[in-house]
C-alpha cells in the first residue's frame, strides 16, 4: 500500500439494524485523506445512521470501521479522533462561545495557555473572536453555524463529520456557506466528511460522494462521473435532471422507441431505458428524428428548458436551449435530436415515468 | 369569537374579578389587620402598631420559623436527593414508556394529602407495621417509636412532595436537546464529564423550581406536623393556625402569614434569576 | 391542601428527541433499580393502606380474611354520608363556576397582543401561595363582611384556585392552538360566533373537561381552606375534615376503606384526564 492510495478512513461492509429495519445494509466506502466527501441520499437512506456510527454514537451490528489501519468501532465516542458537526449545532447554551470552544481541549488536558492559543487562533480563523464572550442565544443562524464548525475543528480531528451543516439556513447563505466550507476544508487540510439530501451541495463541495438508498451504496465516485456515468436509474434520476425513454434494443443494436430509433454501440438486445440530460439533446425542424410539440417553457435566466411532449415519453422530456437563441412558443412542433454517444442505456423494461 | 383587540379584556374580566376579589383583597386586608393591636378579648383593636412584626423576629418565634426552615431544607435536599436519578431514569427511559412512568411517578401527589399522611401513621405507629416487621423477624425489644419524631415529619413531606419534584427535574431533563450530550462525548468528555458539565447545570432550573416549591409547602404546613409530629414539632403553619384557631390573636397570625409570603415571594424571585441566568438568556437576547 | 400547587400538569411533557436517539445510553440497570425503589416508596404505604381496608380484623397486625364490612359500616354512618354529600356539592359547584371562568380567562390571556405580568402573576399565584395563608386570609375576609360560613364560603374559596387551574390546562392546550384556523373560519364566512362554537370550543373542549376534572379532584381532596371557611357547626364538614378528625383519633379501620374510595375516585377522574390530554395532544 503507498500513501497515494491507502484511504485514512475505510468503512468495511458495515451494517445497523433497529429492530426490524435495515438502517444500513453491507456498505462499504474508503475515503481518501484530505478530501471533500458528501454521503447523500433522500432522507431514510442510512446516511445518518452511517454518520453516528463513525462519531461512535450507533455501534455497527456487522463490519469494521478502520481510521488509519485502526479499527475504531468499539471506541466510545468520546475516544474516537473524529469530531461531528450537528445538525442542530448542539451549542452548550450555557456556555459563551469561547467557552464551547474550549471544552473539547479541556477535556484533553491541555494546559490553559495552550486552550486559550488554540481556541484565539480557530477563532479568528473562523470570524468568530468579537463574539466570543457571548452565548449561543444571542447568536444568528449562520454565527451558530460557524462556532459548532469552529467547536469541532478546533480538536484537530483526524476526520470531520458534518451532518447536514447547512440545513438551517436559507438558500442565500447557504450558497455562500457552500464555498465557505470548502475554502475552510482546503485551509486546514482536514478530511471532511459531510452528510446531505442536496445534491445540489453535494455537486458543489464534494471531491467524491457516495450515493445511499435503502441502507445500500447504490454509486460511489467524483460528481462527474456521476453526472456523466450514473450507475442505475436511481441515480441517474437522483443526479441533475434525466430524461427516461423506455424501449426496445432489437437485434441489430438499434435503440427503438414509439417515434425514436437510435443506432447505438455495444447495446445488447432486450428491453431497455434510455436516458439522457437536457443539455445533450437537440432541436431541430419537424422532420427529424422524434417529433414532438412544446408542452411549457421554463425561463431559468441563462437558458431556457422546454418541456417537450413526445410519443416515447409518458411525461414531456426536457430539453435546455440558450435564451438568446431562437423564439419558441408553446404549441410550437419540433423535433429532438439525442447525441448517441450521450447516453446511458439501463437494462430492463419500464420502471414508470422518471424512474 | 374573533380575537380583537377589546375581547381579550372581557373574556378575562370574570376570573381576573373572582381572583382579585376572593384573593388579592383578602390577603391585603389580612396583611393590613398585622399593623393593629389584639383586642382584649380577642379581635382586633384599630390602633397603629408593629409589635407584632416584632414578635415574629421575638427568640421564641424565630427559632419555630428556624426550626421549621431546617425541616424545609431537610426535606428539600432529601426530595432532590431522590427525585433526581429518578427523573433521570425516566428520561432516559424509552420515548414510548415515559409518559406512562411519568403518570404514575405524579399519579399519588393529586390524591388526597390527608390520606397519604395518614398512610405513614398506619406504618410508623407502635402498632404499625414496621414495628410488626421487625417483631416477626425476631427483634424482642421496646416497639419504636417511629411516630411523633422530626424524622416522621420529614419522610411525610418528602412522602408528600416527591412527585412535583420528579415532575419538574424531568420536565428540564427532557427539553434538553440530546445531541448536546452527544456533543459533549464527541467531543471527549467520558459520560461523568458529561452529565456533570452539560446535564446537570442544564436541569438546575428544573431542580431549583421543584426545591422551591417544596421549601415552600413545607414551611407553611400545618397538617404534616400535627398528624405525624403529634403537635411536637411547631412548625410555622401551625403557629398562624393556633393564632386563628385558638390564641384568637389574629394580628400575630397575620404578621406570621406576611412573613410566609414575603419568603416565599423572594424564593421565587430567586429561582426566576436563577433560572433565566442558567438558560443563557439576557437582556440583549430578548431585544 | 397543598394539591393545589403543582404548576406543571402531567400532560406538560416532553416534546424533544429524535428517533434513535441516544440509544448507547439508554435501559440501564441502576437506571431501573432507582425507579423500582421510587416507585416502591411512592406506592408502598398506599397499597398497605387499601390492604387493611379489606382485612376483616381492621387491624395491620395480622390478616384475617378478606372482608368488605369495612365499607359496610361506612355506609351505615351517617356522619360519613352527610360529610361525602357536603363534598359532592362543593367540588360539583366549585367546579362549574371554575371551569367557566377558568376558561373564559384562558382565552383572554391568551388572545391578547402583549403579555402582562401581572395578569401571569394574578393567575399563578393560587398555585403556589401556602393553603394555610389563603385560608386565613379568606377567612378573615369573610368574618370581616359579617357573613355566615358554610358550603357556599367553601365552594367560593375553592374557586380561587380551581380556576387558576382550569386556567393553565386550557391555556397550554391554547399554546398549540392554530390560531389561523379561527381565520380560516371566518373567511369562509362563518361568524364570530358560529366560528367560536363550531371551531373554537370543540377544539378546546378535551381540555376543558380536562381542566374541570382537574378541579373537581382538587375540591374533593382540599381540606385547610374549608376548614377555616366552613365556620361553626358540623352542618358544612366535608369529606377531608371528617378524616382529619377520625385521623386525629388514630386509626380506625372505617378511615382506611374511606381513604381506599377516595383514592380510588381521585385516580378514576385523574386517568380520564389524562387521557383527554393525551387525546388532544395527537
Amino acid at each position: 500500500m503507498n500513501a497515494e492510495t491507502s484511504p485514512i478512513l475505510r468503512i468495511e461492509s458495515v451494517a445497523k439494524k433497529f429492530g426490524p429495519v435495515v438502517a444500513v445494509d453491507g456498505v462499504s466506502i474508503d475515503v481518501r485523506e484530505n478530501e471533500f466527501f458528501a454521503l447523500l441520499g433522500p432522507s431514510g437512506c442510512g446516511k445518518t445512521t452511517l454518520l453516528r456510527m463513525l462519531a461512535g454514537f450507533e455501534t455497527p451490528n456487522a463490519g469494521r470501521i478502520l481510521l488509519d489501519g485502526r479499527d475504531i468501532s468499539p471506541l466510545p465516542p468520546e475516544k474516537r479522533p473524529l469530531n461531528l458537526m450537528f445538525q442542530s449545532y448542539a451549542l452548550f447554551p450555557h456556555m459563551t462561545v469561547r467557552q464551547n470552544l474550549s471544552y473539547g481541549l479541556e477535556m484533553e488536558r491541555l494546559d490553559k495557555a495552550e486552550i486559550r492559543r488554540r481556541v484565539d487562533e480557530t477563532m479568528a480563523t473562523t470570524d468568530l473572536t468579537q463574539f466570543a464572550d457571548r452565548k449561543p442565544e444571542q447568536l444568528s443562524g449562520g454565527q451558530k453555524q460557524r462556532v459548532a464548525l469552529a467547536r469541532a475543528l478546533v480538536k484537530r480531528p483526524k476526520v470531520l463529520l458534518l451532518d447536514e451543516p447547512l440545513g438551517a439556513l436559507d438558500k442565500k447563505l447557504r450558497e455562500k456557506m457552500q464555498l465557505e466550507l470548502k475554502r475552510m476544508q482546503n485551509e486546514v487540510g482536514i478530511t471532511f466528511i459531510i452528510v446531505t439530501h442536496d445534491q445540489e451541495e453535494a455537486l458543489v463541495m464534494a471531491d467524491r460522494m457516495a450515493i445511499l438508498k435503502d441502507g445500500r451504496l447504490l454509486q460511489c465516485g467524483s460528481p462527474e462521473e456521476i453526472y456523466e456515468a450514473p450507475a442505475d436509474r436511481f441515480v441517474a434520476n437522483f443526479i441533475g435532471v434525466m430524461n427516461f425513454i423506455d424501449g426496445q434494443v432489437a437485434e441489430d443494436g438499434v435503440f427503438e422507441a414509439e417515434g425514436l430509433r437510435l443506432a447505438l454501440v455495444n447495446a445488447r438486445p432486450g428491453p431497455a431505458t434510455l436516458a439522457t440530460r437536457p443539455e445533450n439533446i437537440a432541436v431541430g425542424a419537424p422532420g427529424e428524428r422524434l417529433a414532438g410539440t412544446i408542452a411549457d417553457i421554463a425561463y431559468h435566466g441563462l437558458d431556457r428548458v422546454l418541456h417537450v411532449k413526445t410519443p416515447a415519453t409518458p411525461v414531456p422530456m426536457q430539453v435546455r436551449v440558450p435564451a438568446s437563441g431562437a423564439a419558441y412558443r408553446v404549441g410550437d412542433a419540433l423535433s429532438l435530436k439525442i447525441d448517441p454517444a450521450r447516453c446511458r442505456l439501463f437494462a430492463g423494461g419500464a420502471v414508470g415515468a422518471g424512474g | 369569537m374573533s380575537f380583537n383587540a377589546a375581547r381579550p379584556n372581557l373574556l378575562a374580566a370574570p376570573g381576573v374579578a373572582w381572583l382579585v376579589t376572593f384573593m388579592v383583597v383578602p390577603c391585603l386586608l389580612v396583611l393590613s389587620y398585622a399593623f393593629f393591636q389584639r383586642g382584649v378579648w380577642g379581635g382586633i383593636e384599630y390602633t397603629f402598631t408593629l409589635e407584632n412584626f416584632a414578635r415574629v423576629a421575638d427568640p421564641l418565634y424565630a427559632r419555630i420559623f428556624l426550626n421549621s426552615a431546617r425541616i424545609a431544607l431537610t426535606t428539600t435536599a432529601i426530595a432532590i436527593l431522590i427525585a433526581y436519578p429518578a427523573a433521570y431514569a425516566i428520561a432516559r427511559a424509552p420515548r414510548t414508556r415515559q409518559p406512562i412512568l411519568l403518570f404514575f411517578a405524579v399519579l399519588p401527589f393529586w390524591s388526597n394529602y390527608l390520606i397519604r399522611t395518614y398512610a405513614w401513621i398506619v406504618l410508623l405507629n407502635r402498632e404499625g407495621l414496621i414495628n410488626n416487621l421487625l417483631r416477626s423477624m425476631g427483634y424482642t425489644g421496646e416497639p419504636l417509636s417511629l411516630l411523633y419524631t422530626e424524622a416522621a415529619v420529614i419522610t411525610g413531606l418528602v412522602y408528600n412532595y416527591l412527585p412535583f419534584v420528579i415532575l419538574a427535574i424531568y420536565s428540564t431533563l427532557s427539553r434538553l436537546n440530546p445531541e448536546l450530550m452527544e456533543a459533549s462525548r464527541d467531543l471527549g468528555a467520558g459520560p461523568v464529564r458529561t452529565f456533570l458539565r452539560v446535564t446537570l447545570p442544564l436541569s438546575l432550573p428544573g431542580v431549583a423550581a421543584g426545591g422551591v416549591f417544596v421549601f415552600v409547602l413545607s414551611i407553611g404546613n400545618f397538617v404534616t406536623p400535627a398528624l405525624l409530629g403529634g403537635g411536637r414539632f411547631q412548625m410555622v403553619g401551625n403557629l398562624v393556625y393556633d393564632q386563628f384557631l385558638t390564641a384568637n390573636d389574629w394580628p400575630f397570625g397575620a404578621a406570621l402569614g406576611a412573613a410566609l409570603i414575603v419568603t416565599m415571594i423572594v424564593l421565587l424571585f430567586v429561582q426566576a434569576r436563577a433560572t433565566a441566568r442558567a438558560s443563557g438568556e439576557s437582556r440583549e437576547a430578548q431585544a | 391542601m397543598t394539591g393545589n400547587s403543582a404548576t406543571v400538569t402531567v400532560a406538560d411533557a416532553p416534546v424533544a428527541g429524535r428517533a434513535g436517539g441516544a440509544a448507547a445510553f439508554r435501559r440501564t440497570l441502576p437506571g431501573r433499580i432507582v425507579l423500582l425503589l421510587v416507585f416502591g416508596f411512592l406506592y408502598l404505604p398506599i397499597a398497605v393502606l387499601v390492604m387493611l381496608s379489606f382485612n376483616d380484623s381492621g387491624l395491620p397486625t395480622a390478616w384475617s380474611g378478606f372482608s368488605t364490612r369495612w365499607y359496610s359500616a361506612l355506609l351505615g354512618n351517617s356522619d360519613i354520608l352527610r360529610a361525602a354529600w357536603n363534598t359532592l356539592v362543593v367540588a360539583i359547584f366549585a367546579t362549574l363556576v371554575s371551569t367557566i371562568l377558568g376558561t373564559l380567562l384562558a382565552l383572554g390571556m391568551e388572545t391578547r397582543r402583549r403579555k402582562s405580568n401581572g395578569l401571569e402573576a394574578l393567575a399563578f399565584a393560587p398555585m403556589v401561595i401556602p393553603d394555610i395563608v389563603l385560608a386565613v386570609a379568606l377567612l378573615t375576609f369573610f368574618s370581616r363582611l359579617g357573613l355566615t360560613m358554610g358550603l357556599h364560603t367553601i365552594i367560593v374559596s375553592h374557586v380561587v384556585f380551581d380556576l387558576a387551574f382550569v386556567c393553565s390546562v386550557v391555556r397550554a392546550r391554547l399554546k398549540h392552538f392554530d390560531f389561523s384556523i379561527v381565520e380560516a373560519s371566518r373567511d369562509l364566512g362563518a361568524s364570530g360566533w358560529t366560528t367560536f362554537w363550531r371551531v373554537t370550543f370543540p377544539v378546546l373542549l378535551p381540555s376543558i373537561v380536562a381542566g374541570a376534572l382537574l378541579a373537581f379532584t382538587l375540591s374533593v381532596d382540599e381540606f385547610i381552606i374549608a376548614f377555616f371557611t366552613a365556620g361553626a357547626g358540623r352542618s358544612s364538614i366535608t369529606l377531608p375534615m371528617q378524616i382529619y378528625s377520625m385521623i386525629r383519633f388514630g386509626i380506625t379501620p372505617e378511615v382506611n376503606a374511606l381513604a381506599t374510595i377516595v383514592m380510588g375516585v381521585s385516580a378514576t377522574a385523574l386517568l380520564i384526564s389524562q387521557w383527554l390530554n393525551k387525546e388532544q395532544v395527537r
